[in-house]
C-alpha cells in the first residue's frame, strides 16, 4: 500500500496548501464531509456545477460591461451577487473576495473598476479550476489504487 | 312898502334889530329843516329804533316850526294877506303838533330813561360774566396743563424720564423757580435729593426723615405750604432776596403688593417721596388754590406712573434673568449631551478594544490549558484564566452599568422556567460553597409557578450575585435560599416608601430571601451598599475581590423589573438577609407558546439524523441549492428543490415540515411568499416551518423576517453540525433565530 499512502499524503499536502493559499476555506471541508456512500461524487458534482455557473456568469458580465452606451450596472450586480453566492457555497474564498470588491465597484458605477475586477475574477476562477481538477485527479488515482480518500480536518 | 325878492335889500339903520331877527329866523329855519333830515338819515342808518312814529311826530313838529320861522321872514316887511294866512296856518299846526308831542313825550321819556338803566345793568352783567369767563378759562388752562403733564408722565415707562418730565412741566406750568424731589433711602431713615429742576447734578444731599415739617406733609394728602427755611427747601444759594413761597406735597411710592384685587391700595404704605415746589423769589406771587390742586393731582399721577415703571422694570429684569438662565441651561444641556456622546463613543470603542484582547487572552489560555503542562505551569495558566475571566466580567459589568444608567437597557422578556433558574444558581454556587464547607439549601414554595415571563438572564444574574455575596461573606455556617409568591401584606412591609406594588391578573411578585450566617453588616452601612463603587471597608475580610458594582447593577435590574431589593442585618457577626422582590408575568401553559432559543444554555444534540423529514429548499443559486440539498440529504431528510417562488408555492404541501428560503437574492419577495404560505395553511400544525437562509443580514432584516411570520433565520455558510442543531431546535421549539 505504499503507493496509496504516498498518494494519500500527496492529497493531504495538496489540500492543505490549497487551504493555506486561500483558494479554499472551511466550507469546502464541509462539502467533503457530505460525501458519503449515498452520494460518492457529491463534491465533483458541486464543483462542475460551480464551473458551469461561473462561466455563464462571467460571460454575462463581460457582455454587459462591453456595452459602449450605458452599462447596465444592475444586471452586472445581479450576476456578481450570484457568483458570490455560489463561490461562498462551495468555499472558493478568493473568488468570493474578488466578488465583494466587484460589488462595491458596481454600486459606484465605476466601469473601469468593474472591468478590472472581471479580469481578476476570470483569473482566480481559472486558477481554482486548475487546482480543483488536479485535486480530483489525485482523488481518482487514490480510488483507482484501492485506497480511500483521507478526511482533512 | 314894496316886497322885493332880493335877499339883500337896503337896510335903514334902525332896521338893524330887524336884520338880526331876520338872519336868526333864517338860521333857525335852516336848523329846523336840517334836524329832521339828520334824524331821518341816522334812523335810517340804525336798525333799532322803536319809536318811529314819535320821530315822525317830532319831525313834523320841527318842520312846522321851521316853516313858521321861515314864513316869519316874509313878515318883516309888508306882506300880503296870503302870507299872513299861511303864517297863521303854520303856527296853528305847529301849536297842535307841539302840544301833541309834548303830551307824547310825557310817556316816552321815562321809557327812554329806563332803557338807559337796563343798558347799564346789562353792562354790569357782561362785566361779571367776563370775570367769570376769565376764571373758568384759567381753570381750564390748569386742567389742560394737568392733562398734558399726566400724558407726558404716563407716556413713558422710564422712571427717570417720568420724574424729570414732571419737574420740568410743573416748573413751566407754574413758573417755578425750583422744583425738587426727595426720595427715601433704602434704610428709610433719610430723604435723599434725587431730582431737581435747575441744578443739573444733585449731590447726594440727605435729610433725616423724622422732621416735624416732613411728618406734617406726609400725614396729609394735600399740598402744604412750608417755610422756606425748612431743610428740604434750602436749595437755593442764600441771598439777600426774599425767598418765594414753598409748597411741599407727598408722593406715595406704591409697591406691587399694595394692589389687591378688590381693594384700592391701602393707605398704610409707609414710603413716600417728597416733592418741593418754590415760587420765584421777589415775585410777590402767592400760591393759588387751583395751583395747589394741580400739584396734588400731579403728585398722584406721578405715584401711579412710578409704580407702573417699577413693575415694568421688575418684569424686564425677571425676563432677562430667565433668558440668561435659559441660555445657561441650554449650554449645560449641550455640554451634558456632548459628554454623554463622548462617553458612549468611548464605551463603544473600549467595548470592542477591550474585548478583543480579552478574547484572545481567554481563548489562548484555555487552549494552553488543553496542552501538556507541568503542575506549576498549569497553576499559572489557571490563574491567568481566572483573572482574565474576572476582568472580562468587570468589563461587561461596567458596560452594563453605563447602559443601565442611560436607561438604554431594556429587559429581554421571554418565557422561562423559574425552577430551572434556581437550580442553575444552586449548581453554580455549590462548588464554592462546598469548598468553604457552607451548607446551601433551596426552598421553593409550592405555589410558585413553574414558568414565568421576564428577563431570565438578568434575573439569574441578580440572584447569583446575591447568593454569591452571601457565600463570599460567610466563613462558616449555612446559606438558605427561599422563594415564594409575595402576598400583598408582605409586600407592604418592605422598607421602601416609594415601592408601590400593584397587583394585577397576569403578574405576580416573586420574593426571594437569601439568609446567611456570615459576618453581617453594620446597619449604618446598609444604605451605602447599593451605591456603586462604594466598598464596605468595615468588613474584616478585604479579599472580597468585587469592584462594588455588583449590588448596584442588581438594584438597577430589579428596578427595571419594577421590584425592590434590600438587605437586613442585625449587626456585625450576626449574618444578614438579602430580600428581593420582582414583578414577573404569569406564563400560560407551555405547549403552544414559543420558548426563545438561549444560545448560552447547553442544548442536547439529540438527533443525529432526521429520517424521512420532508423539507423544501428554495434557492435561485444552483450551487448553493445543491450544497444545501447535500447537507440535508446527509442528515437523512427527504429534500425537494425549487428554484423560484412560484414553484415553491406550487409544490409546498402540509407534508413538508420545514421550508428553507434564500432571501438574500434581490428580486425574490420572500416576505410575500411567507405571507402567502401563511394564508395557504391556516392551521398552525399543518403549516411548515419557514426558515430564511441568508448570507448577510442585520437586525433590521431579522426583525422583518420575524414580522413577516418566518419561524427562523440562519446565516450562510451552514456547516453540518450547525444544520443538525438547527433542525433539532426547530423541531423541538418550532423557532430558531440565529443571534446576529
Amino acid at each position: 500500500m505504499d503507493v496509496v499512502n504516498q498518494l494519500q499524503r500527496q492529497f493531504i499536502d495538496y489540500s492543505a496548501s490549497l487551504h493555506r493559499e486561500g483558494f479554499l476555506d472551511d466550507q469546502f471541508t464541509q462539502l467533503q464531509k457530505l460525501q458519503d456512500d449515498n452520494s460518492p461524487d457529491f463534491v465533483v458534482e458541486v464543483a462542475s456545477l460551480f464551473f458551469e455557473d461561473c462561466e455563464k456568469l462571467i460571460n454575462n458580465m463581460a457582455r454587459a460591461l462591453e456595452q459602449q452606451q450605458g452599462v447596465d450596472f444592475k444586471q452586472v450586480d445581479a450576476s456578481v451577487h450570484q457568483l458570490k453566492g455560489s463561490s461562498s457555497s462551495i468555499g472558493a474564498m478568493r473568488v468570493k473576495d474578488v466578488c465583494i470588491a466587484f460589488r462595491s465597484f458596481c454600486e459606484a458605477q465605476n466601469r473601469e473598476g468593474c472591468l478590472r475586477c472581471l479580469q481578476q475574477v476570470t483569473h482566480e476562477y481559472s486558477l481554482l479550476k486548475n487546482k480543483l481538477q488536479t485535486l480530483f485527479r489525485l482523488q481518482q488515482q487514490i480510488l483507482a489504487a484501492g485506497g480511500s480518500i483521507p478526511v482533512v480536518e | 312898502m314894496e316886497s322885493c325878492n332880493c335877499i339883500e335889500p337896503q337896510w335903514p339903520p334902525d332896521d338893524l334889530l330887524m336884520k338880526y331877527q331876520y338872519i336868526s329866523d333864517f338860521f333857525i329855519a335852516l336848523a329846523y329843516f336840517s334836524i329832521p333830515l339828520e334824524l331821518i338819515y341816522f334812523v335810517k342808518k340804525s336798525a333799532v329804533f322803536p319809536y318811529r312814529w314819535v320821530l315822525v311826530q317830532f319831525g313834523a313838529f320841527i318842520v312846522l316850526c321851521g316853516a313858521t320861522h321861515l314864513i316869519n321872514l316874509w313878515t318883516f316887511t309888508v306882506h300880503s294877506r296870503t302870507v299872513a294866512s299861511v303864517m297863521t296856518t303854520a303856527k296853528v299846526l305847529t301849536a297842535a303838533v307841539s302840544c301833541i308831542t309834548a303830551l307824547m313825550l310825557v310817556h316816552i321819556i321815562p321809557d327812554l330813561l329806563s332803557v338807559k338803566t337796563r343798558e347799564l345793568f346789562l353792562k354790569n352783567k357782561a362785566a361779571e360774566l367776563d370775570r367769570e369767563m376769565g376764571l373758568i378759562r384759567t381753570q381750564e388752562e390748569t386742567g389742560r396743563h394737568v392733562r398734558m403733564l399726566t400724558h407726558e408722565i404716563r407716556s413713558t415707562l422710564d422712571r427717570h424720564t417720568i420724574l424729570k418730565t414732571t419737574l420740568v412741566e410743573l416748573g413751566r406750568t407754574l413758573a417755578l423757580e425750583e422744583c425738587a424731589l426727595w426720595m427715601p433711602t433704602r434704610t428709610g431713615l433719610e430723604l435723599q435729593l434725587s431730582y431737581t429742576l435747575r441744578q443739573q447734578n444733585p449731590v447726594g444731599y440727605t435729610v433725616p426723615i423724622h422732621h416735624p415739617v416732613i411728618n406734617q406733609v406726609f400725614s396729609s394728602n394735600r399740598a402744604v405750604k412750608i417755610s422756606p427755611n425748612c431743610p428740604v427747601a434750602r436749595l437755593r444759594p442764600a441771598g439777600k432776596y426774599m425767598p418765594g413761597e414753598v409748597v411741599a406735597v407727598r408722593v406715595p411710592l406704591l409697591h406691587l403688593s399694595n394692589f389687591h384685587i378688590n381693594d384700592w391700595p391701602e393707605l398704610s404704605t409707609k414710603r413716600y417721596a417728597l416733592m418741593v415746589l418754590m415760587l420765584p423769589s421777589d415775585s410777590a406771587r402767592q400760591w393759588h388754590v387751583h395751583e395747589l390742586e394741580l400739584v396734588e393731582v400731579v403728585a398722584d399721577q406721578v405715584a401711579v406712573a412710578l409704580s407702573h415703571a417699577a413693575i415694568l422694570e421688575e418684569s424686564m429684569r425677571a425676563r432677562d434673568l430667565l433668558m440668561e438662565q435659559n441660555v445657561a441651561l441650554d449650554l449645560a444641556r449641550r455640554e451634558a449631551e456632548t459628554a454623554i456622546r463622548a462617553r458612549n463613543d468611548f464605551l463603544a470603542v473600549m467595548n470592542h478594544e477591550m474585548r478583543t484582547p480579552m478574547h484572545a487572552i481567554i481563548a489562548l489560555s484555555s487552549l494552553l490549558q488543553e496542552t501538556e503542562l507541568t503542575p506549576e505551569q498549569r497553576l499559572m495558566v489557571e490563574t491567568i484564566l481566572k483573572s482574565s475571566n474576572l476582568l472580562a466580567t468587570l468589563i461587561n459589568d461596567v458596560l452594563d452599568l453605563s447602559r443601565l444608567e442611560d436607561g438604554s437597557l431594556q429587559l429581554d422578556l421571554g418565557t422561562f422556567n423559574l425552577y430551572a433558574v434556581f437550580r442553575e444558581v444552586l449548581n453554580l454556587i455549590k462548588p464554592i460553597a462546598s469548598v468553604k464547607k457552607l451548607h446551601v439549601s433551596l426552598t421553593l414554595a409550592p405555589d410558585l409557578p413553574e414558568y414565568a415571563i421576564g428577563d431570565e438572564k438578568r434575573l439569574m444574574q441578580t440572584i447569583l450575585n446575591i447568593v454569591g455575596n452571601a457565600v463570599k461573606f460567610s466563613k462558616e455556617g449555612s446559606i438558605s435560599i427561599t422563594a415564594f409568591v409575595a402576598k400583598l401584606d408582605t409586600l407592604r412591609d418592605s422598607k421602601a416608601p416609594e415601592f408601590l406594588p400593584v397587583l394585577s391578573d397576569n403578574h405576580f411578585y416573586l420574593r426571594v430571601q437569601v439568609k446567611d450566617s456570615g459576618s453581617g453588616i453594620n446597619p449604618l452601612d446598609i444604605p451605602k451598599l447599593f451605591t456603586k463603587f462604594a466598598q464596605n471597608q468595615s468588613t474584616g475580610t478585604r479579599n472580597s475581590g468585587g469592584s462594588g458594582l455588583g449590588l448596584a447593577i442588581c438594584k438597577r435590574f430589579v428596578n427595571l423589573m419594577e421590584g425592590h431589593i434590600w438587605i437586613e442585618s442585625e449587626g456585625l457577626g450576626k449574618g444578614c438577609t438579602a430580600i428581593l422582590i420582582v414583578k414577573l408575568g404569569m406564563a400560560e401553559r407551555v405547549n403552544e407558546s414559543k420558548l426563545p432559543y438561549m444560545p448560552k444554555m447547553p442544548t442536547n444534540h439529540g438527533q443525529t439524523a432526521f429520517p424521512g423529514l420532508k423539507v423544501l429548499v428554495m434557492d435561485e443559486n444552483g450551487v448553493s441549492r445543491m450544497v444545501t440539498k447535500g447537507l440535508l440529504l446527509h442528515l437523512g431528510c427527504d429534500v425537494t428543490m425549487v428554484g423560484s417562488s412560484d414553484e415553491c408555492l406550487r409544490l409546498v404541501s402540509h407534508e413538508h415540515k420545514v421550508v428553507f428560503m434564500d432571501i438574500c437574492v434581490p428580486g425574490i419577495d420572500s416576505y410575500g411568499i411567507t405571507i402567502r404560505i401563511h394564508e395557504k395553511f391556516t392551521k398552525r400544525h399543518e403549516r411548515p416551518l419557514l426558515v430564511a437562509l441568508t448570507g448577510n443580514t442585520d437586525k433590521v432584516k431579522k426583525e422583518n423576517c420575524m414580522r413577516a411570520g418566518m419561524d427562523g433565520l440562519i446565516l450562510k455558510p451552514v456547516s453540518l453540525d450547525k444544520m443538525r442543531s438547527v433542525l433539532t431546535d426547530l423541531l423541538e421549539h418550532r423557532v430558531f433565530f440565529e443571534a446576529i
